[in-house]
Formats: C-alpha cells, sequence, structure tokens
C-alpha cells in the first residue's frame, strides 16, 4: 500500500495494466471489468439464441395449423426458451452489470473474490453448451416446460433430461457463486464513509437479490436432483404409486421460482433508481423507503409461492392465504412507482436513450403490475390461470420490465464503458422501434388469454387467429429491432466521440467520478465518500 | 418527439381499434353460470380499478414528461421525501386491497363448496383425451378430438370448431349440482371450461373436486390447460348442457348402447376375424389412437416413442405383443388399451401392427386371443 500511496493513480494503473493478450486475457481474468463485460456478451448471446426461438414459435402460431414445426419441437422451443431467456439471458446480463458497476459504485478496486468470478461466468457457457447440444439428441431436449412439472418431466420425459439437469445445476451453483461474490464486496469493501444508506440503490438493489440467489438456488439444486432420481433412480417424490406426491413438485418449484421472478426485477429498480434522477436533475424522491420496500418485496416473495398453484386443489384457507400475500406485494411495488413518478415531478427533464427505456420501463412494467394484481385474486385465477393473459403478463414484467431497464442499463453506463458516446439517433431509433413492436407484440395476448386460449399450444381455435397473427408480426418486429442495439454497442466500442467522466448533467455516483473509459482497476485508492 | 408519440398513439388505437372491430372477442366470458357472472364482475372491478389507478399515475406521468422539461426550461426542484406523501400512498392501496379482497373471498368460499351434489362425474385426463365416468349410473366413455388430421396438416380446410370439438362431448343437465372428480392417469392435465368458470388440475394420484350449475342450455368448448406433452393442445373438452327432460332421454340411449355393446362383445368371441377384416377395422383404430405417439407408418419418434415397424414386440410372440397393448408398459407414455377399446378393436389393431409395413408375420389375433389373455 505505501508504493500505491506515492505513486499517482495514473503511473499505478500502467503498472497494473499488463495483462495476457488475445483470448487468454479472457480466459484467465480476474478483472471485475472483463468479466462483466463477459457476463454481458454472453447474456446478449443468449439473448439471440433464446429470440430466435421465440421466432419459430412466432412463425408456427402466425396461422392455425401446424406447418413449420413438430408439437413435439415446438414444446422443445417453449421450454428452451423460457430457460436461455431466464438463466442465459437476464440472470447473467444484471450479474454482468454487478460486476461492472458495484465495485465503481462502492469505492472498490475489484470484487472480493476475483478468481470465484472468473469460475462462476467460465462454468456458464458450459451449460448453456450441454443444455443446447441436449436439442440434437435422440428424442430431442426438454420438451416439459421451463417449469418442468413432474411427472411429465420424470417418468415421461425426454432420455436428454439427465443434460438438463446437470446443465441447471450448473449454472445454479454460477448463480449461487456470482451472489456470494457480490455480498461478500458489498459487505467488506466499501470505501470508508459509504455506510449502508449511502449505497446507491442498484448496490442495494443487488444485495438483496444475492441473498435471495443464495436462499433458493439450492432449493432448485435440490428439486432437479428429485427430478433426476425419480427418472433414473427409481425414487418416487413426485410419483403417487411410491407414495410421492406431483403437487409437492409444484410446491418446491414456486419455493424457488417466485424469489426467482424477483430476483429479476430488483435489479432493474436499482437501475431504474439510478436513471430517472439523473435526467430528472434531481435527487430520487424517497430514497430510504425506497431501501425498505426493497426488503419488504423480499421479503414477501418467500410467502406467496403458491398463487402459482391456484388450480392444484389446494384448500381454500391455504388459497385466501396466498391471495392475500400476493395482493399485499403491491403496497411495497406501488411505492416504488410512486417515488419514480415524485422523483420526475417538477424535475428538470430530458430524454435522452436511457430516459427514454426507463419511463418505458415505468409505464409498461406497471402495467405487468396490474395484470399480476389481477391474477393474484383467486376466482379470477381459475379462468386466467395457464392461458396467454399469464404469457402477457409475465413479459410485460420480464421483456418490458427487467430486459429494458438492462438496455436502459447499457446506454446509460455505456460511455463509462467503452470511452465514446453512442449514436444516440441510433439508440432513439432502437428505442421507438423496440416500444411500438413489443406493445404490439404482448399486448393482444391479454385479449387472446381472457377469450380463451391456453398457453404451450402449437396450433389454435380459428377464433384466435387474427390478433395471433398480430402478436407474430410484432414478435418478428421486436426481434430485428434488438439488432440496431447490437450495432449501436459495438459502433460504441469502436469509437466515436470521446465521452467525459461524466457524460449525464444530473448523474450522481462514484461511478461518474473515474475517467471514462473506466481505468482497468476501479479505486485502487479509497475515494473520499461526502 | 412530441409527433413520434402522437403518430405511435394513432398507430397503436388503429391496431387496437381494428381488432376490436373484428370478430375476435377480447374479454373475459360472463359464461352461463351464477359462479362464471360473479367470476366476472370481479374480473371487472378489479379491472376498472387498475384502469383507474393507471389513468391517475401515467396522467401524472406525463403531464411531467410534457411540462417539466429542460427545453421548457424547467428548474428541478430541490424536494426528494415528504413522509405524509409517503404514509399516505402505502395507506390508501391497503385499503383499495381489502375492497378487492373481500367480494374475492366470498367468491372463492361459494366456489370451492362442493357439497350436495346432484350428479357425480369423474374426469380423467390421459395424453391426450378425457374420459368421462357417470358415477350415479355406473357407465362411462372416451371423449376424443374429432377435428381430422388433414385439417390440422393444413389439406383440407378447416371448419368452425376447428380443434374444439370431439367425438363425444360430455353431458349434463341444467339447473343440477354437477360434482367433477378431477384424476388423470399419466401426467398432469387440467380440466377448463371457460363458460362455467371451472378450471381444476388432473393431478394422477389424487383426485380434486369442482362444480357447476348451468343456467343454459348449449355446448360449452373448452380445452386442457396443463403442459401435458406433444398434444397437450389436441385435447378438447365440449360439455353439452341439456334440460333435464332431454337428459334424462340421453342416459337411457347410452344405458341401452352399453347393454347392446356387452352384447356384441359376446357375439364377437364366437366369431372368427380374417385377415382382410382385421386389417381395415386395425388401420381405423391404429390411425385414431396410435399414430398420435408410433405415427402413421410405424416408424415411432426416435428417443421418445419406439416404432413398431420392424419391431421385436410386432414380430416376436403374440402374447408378448397382447399383453402391452391391453395392460400398457409401467413407467411409460404407453397405456392400458384394455379399458379403452372392445376385444375386437385391440384384436384388430394387434394384427394390424403384425402385419402392416412390412411387419409379414401373418398373424390373424382373434377375439378370445385378447380376452383369455392377463
Amino acid at each position: 500500500m505505501n508504493t500505491a500511496t506515492t505513486t499517482s493513480d495514473e503511473q499505478q494503473q500502467e503498472h497494473h495494466d499488463h495483462k495476457p493478450k488475445g483470448i487468454m486475457r479472457w480466459l484467465l481474468t480476474t478483472n471485475h471489468k472483463d468479466i462483466g463485460s463477459l457476463y454481458l456478451m454472453f447474456s446478449f448471446l443468449m439473448f439471440l439464441i433464446g429470440g430466435a426461438m421465440a421466432m419459430i414459435i412466432r412463425a408456427e402460431l402466425y396461422q392455425p395449423g401446424l406447418q413449420i414445426v413438430e408439437p413435439n419441437f415446438f414444446n422443445q422451443m417453449t421450454t428452451v426458451h423460457g430457460l436461455i431467456m431466464v438463466f442465459g439471458a437476464v440472470m447473467p446480463a444484471f450479474t454482468g452489470l454487478a460486476n461492472w458497476m458495484i465495485p465503481m459504485m462502492i469505492g472498490a478496486p475489484d470484487m472480493a473474490l476475483p478468481r470465484l468470478n472468473n469460475w462462476s461466468f467460465w462454468i456458464l457457457p458450459m451449460a448453456f453448451t450441454i443444455l443446447l447440444s441436449s436439442l440434437f439428441m435422440e428424442g430431442g431436449g426438454p420438451n416439459f416446460g421451463w417449469t418442468f412439472y413432474a411427472p411429465l418431466s420424470t417418468t415421461y420425459a425426454p432420455d436428454s433430461t439427465a443434460l438438463f439437469v446437470f446443465a441447471i445445476h450448473i449454472m445454479g451453483i454460477s448463480s449461487i457463486l456470482g451472489a456470494i461474490n457480490v455480498v461478500v464486496t458489498i459487505i467488506n469493501m466499501r470505501a470508508p464513509g459509504m455506510t449502508y444508506m449511502k449505497m446507491p440503490l442498484f448496490v442495494w438493489t443487488w444485495l438483496i437479490t444475492a441473498f435471495l440467489l443464495i436462499a433458493v438456488m439450492p432449493v432448485l439444486a435440490a428439486t432437479v436432483t428429485m427430478v433426476l432420481t425419480d427418472k433414473y433412480f427409481g425414487t418416487s417424490f413426485f410419483a403417487a404409486a411410491g407414495g410421492g406426491d406431483p403437487v409437492l413438485f409444484q410446491h418446491i418449484f414456486w419455493f424457488f421460482g417466485h424469489p426467482e421472478v424477483y430476483i429479476m426485477i430488483l435489479p432493474s429498480f436499482g437501475i431504474i433508481s439510478a436513471i430517472i434522477p439523473a435526467f430528472s436533475r434531481k435527487k430520487l424522491f424517497g430514497y430510504s423507503s425506497m431501501v425498505y420496500a426493497t426488503a419488504s418485496i423480499a421479503l414477501l416473495s418467500f410467502l406467496v409461492w403458491a398463487h402459482h398453484m391456484f388450480t392444484t386443489g389446494m384448500p381454500v384457507a391455504a388459497e385466501l392465504f396466498f391471495m392475500y400475500c400476493t395482493m399485499l406485494i403491491s403496497v411495497p411495488t406501488g411505492v416504488k412507482v410512486f417515488n419514480w413518478v415524485a422523483t420526475m415531478w417538477r424535475g428538470s427533464l430530458t430524454f435522452e436513450t436511457p430516459m427514454l427505456f426507463a419511463i418505458a420501463f415505468i409505464v409498461l412494467f406497471t402495467i405487468g403490475g396490474f395484470s399480476g394484481l389481477m391474477l393474484a385474486i383467486t376466482p379470477a385465477d381459475f379462468q386466467y390461470h395457464d392461458t396467454y393473459f399469464v404469457v402477457a403478463h409475465f413479459h410485460y414484467v420480464l421483456v418490458t420490465g427487467a430486459i429494458f431497464s438492462i438496455m436502459a442499463a447499457a446506454y446509460y453506463w455505456l460511455p463509462k464503458w467503452t470511452g465514446y458516446m453512442y449514436d444516440e439517433r441510433l439508440g432513439k431509433i432502437h428505442f421507438w422501434a423496440s416500444v411500438i413492436s413489443v406493445n404490439v407484440l404482448f399486448f393482444p395476448m391479454h385479449f387472446l388469454g381472457l377469450a380463451g386460449m391456453p398457453r404451450r399450444v402449437p396450433d389454435y381455435a380459428l377464433q384466435f387467429a387474427d390478433f395471433n397473427q398480430l402478436v407474430s408480426l410484432g414478435g418478428f418486429a421486436f426481434g430485428l429491432s434488438q439488432l440496431i442495439f447490437l450495432v449501436v454497442v459495438i459502433k460504441c466500442a469502436r469509437g466515436g466521440e470521446k465521452a467525459p467522466a461524466k457524460p449525464w448533467e444530473g448523474a450522481e455516483g462514484l461511478e461518474w467520478e473515474m475517467p471514462s473509459p473506466a481505468p482497468y482497476h476501479s479505486h485502487t485508492t479509497p475515494p473520499e465518500i461526502k | 418527439m412530441q409527433k413520434i408519440i402522437m403518430i405511435s398513439a394513432a398507430l397503436g388505437t388503429a391496431v387496437f381499434a381494428s381488432s376490436v372491430l373484428g370478430k375476435s372477442s377480447i374479454n373475459l366470458t360472463q359464461g352461463v353460470t351464477d359462479i362464471s357472472q360473479r367470476v366476472y364482475d370481479l374480473h371487472m372491478t378489479i379491472l376498472i380499478i387498475c384502469a383507474v389507478i393507471g389513468v391517475v399515475v401515467f396522467g401524472a406521468m406525463f403531464y411531467v414528461i410534457l411540462n417539466h422539461r429542460k427545453s421548457k426550461g424547467a428548474q428541478a426542484a430541490q424536494f426528494h421525501e415528504s413522509t405524509k406523501v409517503e404514509i399516505l400512498w402505502t395507506i390508501i392501496p391497503f385499503f383499495i386491497l381489502i375492497g378487492m379482497a373481500i367480494p374475492a373471498t366470498s367468491t372463492l368460499i361459494e366456489m370451492e363448496d362442493n357439497s350436495q351434489a346432484d350428479i357425480t362425474i369423474k374426469v380423467t385426463g390421459s395424453q391426450w383425451k378425457w374420459h368421462y365416468q357417470y358415477f350415479d349410473h355406473d357407465f362411462g366413455f372416451y371423449s376424443l378430438l374429432s377435428t381430422p388430421q388433414d385439417q390440422i396438416n393444413n389439406i383440407s380446410k378447416k371448419t368452425e370448431n376447428y380443434l374444439l370439438e370431439v367425438d363425444k362431448p360430455l353431458v349434463i343437465p341444467i339447473n343440477k349440482k354437477v360434482r367433477f372428480l378431477i384424476t388423470a392417469d399419466d401426467v398432469i392435465h387440467a380440466w377448463w371450461v371457460p363458460a362455467f368458470a371451472v378450471k381444476q388440475d388432473a393431478n394422477p394420484g389424487f383426485i380434486n373436486e369442482a362444480w357447476t350449475r348451468v343456467n343454459e342450455p348449449g355446448i360449452y368448448r373448452g380445452q386442457c390447460a396443463e403442459l401435458c406433452g406433444k398434444d397437450h393442445g389436441f385435447m378438447p373438452i365440449v360439455v353439452r348442457a341439456l334440460p333435464q327432460a332431454e337428459y334424462d332421454a340421453w342416459l337411457k340411449g347410452q344405458l341401452n348402447e352399453v347393454a347392446q355393446a356387452q352384447q356384441a362383445e359376446q357375439q364377437a368371441l364366437a366369431s372368427t376375424m380374417t385377415m382382410e377384416e382385421s386389417m381395415v377395422l386395425g388401420e381405423e383404430v391404429y390411425v385414431a389412437r396410435c399414430a398420435m405417439c408410433h405415427q402413421v407408418g410405424g416408424e415411432g419418434i426416435p428417443g421418445a416413442f419406439p416404432k413398431i415397424k420392424d419391431s421385436p414386440i410386432a414380430l416376436g410372440d403374440v402374447a408378448l405383443h397382447i399383453d402391452i397393448v391391453k395392460n400398457g408398459k409401467a413407467a411409460t407414455a404407453m397405456q392400458a388399451f384394455a379399458s379403452q377399446l372392445t376385444a375386437k378393436e385391440l384384436a384388430a389393431v394387434i394384427t394390424y401392427e403384425r402385419n402392416a409395413w412390412g411387419n409379414d408375420t401373418g398373424d390373424v389375433v382373434q377375439v378370445t386371443d385378447v380376452k383369455e389373455a392377463k
């Protein structure tokens, strides 16, 4: 440390900047920014692969009748699309953002466990290679839905199920390692003076997310292990004939699955809480209530799992309990939305691409929240459950929620990452193309569901034809629009207008006190916290 | 930018309006039972509450977006908290929720009251058909999709009830409390008829309850709602609700048919089937019941469903072949067909499998062979 204090920051970076060239740099890296970039690039690749599967699904559903794929392959597409988007696109994107931003935001030089960090990323491509390769096996890949309900995923599953289980195990290990790293970093490596209640909300939401991950990923691991032993080793956890219960599977799965839903949205809340104040040029309204709201959402997430299972034949008392708890979640979520609007209230607003995505997030995520509240009402859920209404609901919270926030974050921090400003005009085109097509894609799904179209069907009755055609057109347009984003990022990485240390007038946080692009090692001496 | 917003809003409205004006329905059905009407009312209440909250919140937001812009010279205010406001917007939603929870609770309690039923019907889902058993009269039947494969494969024109039609619908009387005992033979299915607001999972090895009391006679259509494998999209539900007198007449006819079928079965035992006769009937049964997994050409789907063409079972011991078709194969998707087909149909389809697609065993399985086998 004594050499660090005598040399200037810049010389020191020069000294530390030696890293292997080419592929070895990326394979061996323990640097939080490199690993963050790897996570982000990987997640975008998965987003494209999962998106291509969605295109196949929408192409088949463009018209009634079977045109392009067999029903069995269709089921593989819906299953793997879901798995890839959840575990391959959204979660790694958030981990990538955490890697890049958390050390910079809390005034730390790097993540606390850099070698672990390297592994938690590099096992991911292995997991997805295994998962994707199972599609080419005889009998095909997983075809039982991303929720893999037993016994469809055990007794009646294809031979490749062992690969599916193994892939999920690896993804789970990766998530747990990543989460442990985030927790250790935030607790131990904050700069002096960075008290918990001074942390940016992105750090707060990720801290809470990481605890959720550590709590529930082992439950997922247990679930897939029971699926494995039921299928291959003759156990009967989920088979009535051996004394088990198929509904037990759903209880365990959703005990993981519901917190998982919040794992995919809490970091978004953090991102939006950074971007809205920056472009409103006004401090975030109600910082501490935002923290408490996040914590209460996280706690409540453990008490609502069975709202996914209202039709499984639960006792009335249980149905009522889970209905009330689920409705309760809308209170802290509402607080967040109101706080964002209050932040914008009497601000001085500008509408750069990150802000556009953040505003679209608030509106469209709230629509997803409304349909979520409707789904919580048990008697109504008997009608909505397993229809396109549910598909519309979770795509509103995951695509226009989680993914829009990730897009907003990418535009917001790209200048810091690359040192160049992105092409604002292209960014706006990307935004408008996305926001229009995404609504053409998902909004009519509400109508389809209410009119009675079940989800996960390769073919449908004639009265659903018009809307399905519209939805498919929206889907193709949304898919193509994401290629604009690829162009923006590649262009921005290769050059352009030089970005200043703080390209956004109203932005706050330690990351903007570093030069752009951010030096290879973050705060090598602890910054001063005001 | 405002222009873009205007254009996109206009576009959105146009798309929306055109679809509304089209023939597609866009809202939940009110259904034909008191319960379904209550569920519809509940749905509309929450929808309207959400819409009002949406208008207020988004209205405030769009007001800010239009008026508090830097380009219009807006200066940012400095406030960033207000305990009073924050408490207010925590508590108000809480009371709105209580307002929603009260009707939801009473509706739910009524829906779950399965007591004092007039008629009990056991509904069993299996890949990919429904079976209805009338408890009070000790008879039952399977109900399968009746849409021809050619319509699904776009060879012939799709008719009005495409994918929502079955060979034999469930028949119930109106104005009677009909209780359903719902279960499954293999994987989880879900029995859903939107017009009754009944959706209940069919769990293998367990029995769920649901009930309905239909107010108007008519034909009501639904579908399996839980992913149950390859042909999940192809196992519809059709219910005919009849006035009591017509229902009684139908029931009488059914019981007669059951008696006749038993007689025919006895007669079949005495007769001998020829190869030609067996192949014709066998092909019919095979296409309707076996081809969805084993494929029309008997080639199966590698890794998922075994082939029958050139398979050791179809070419080997007849007894083993009969055993598998009659009793199914444990821990696989192969069902027991003994209860699903008549002995004559079983004999014919086994003969067909042993002699079609180059499986030239020359075996002709007789009704007695099937009957005598375990």
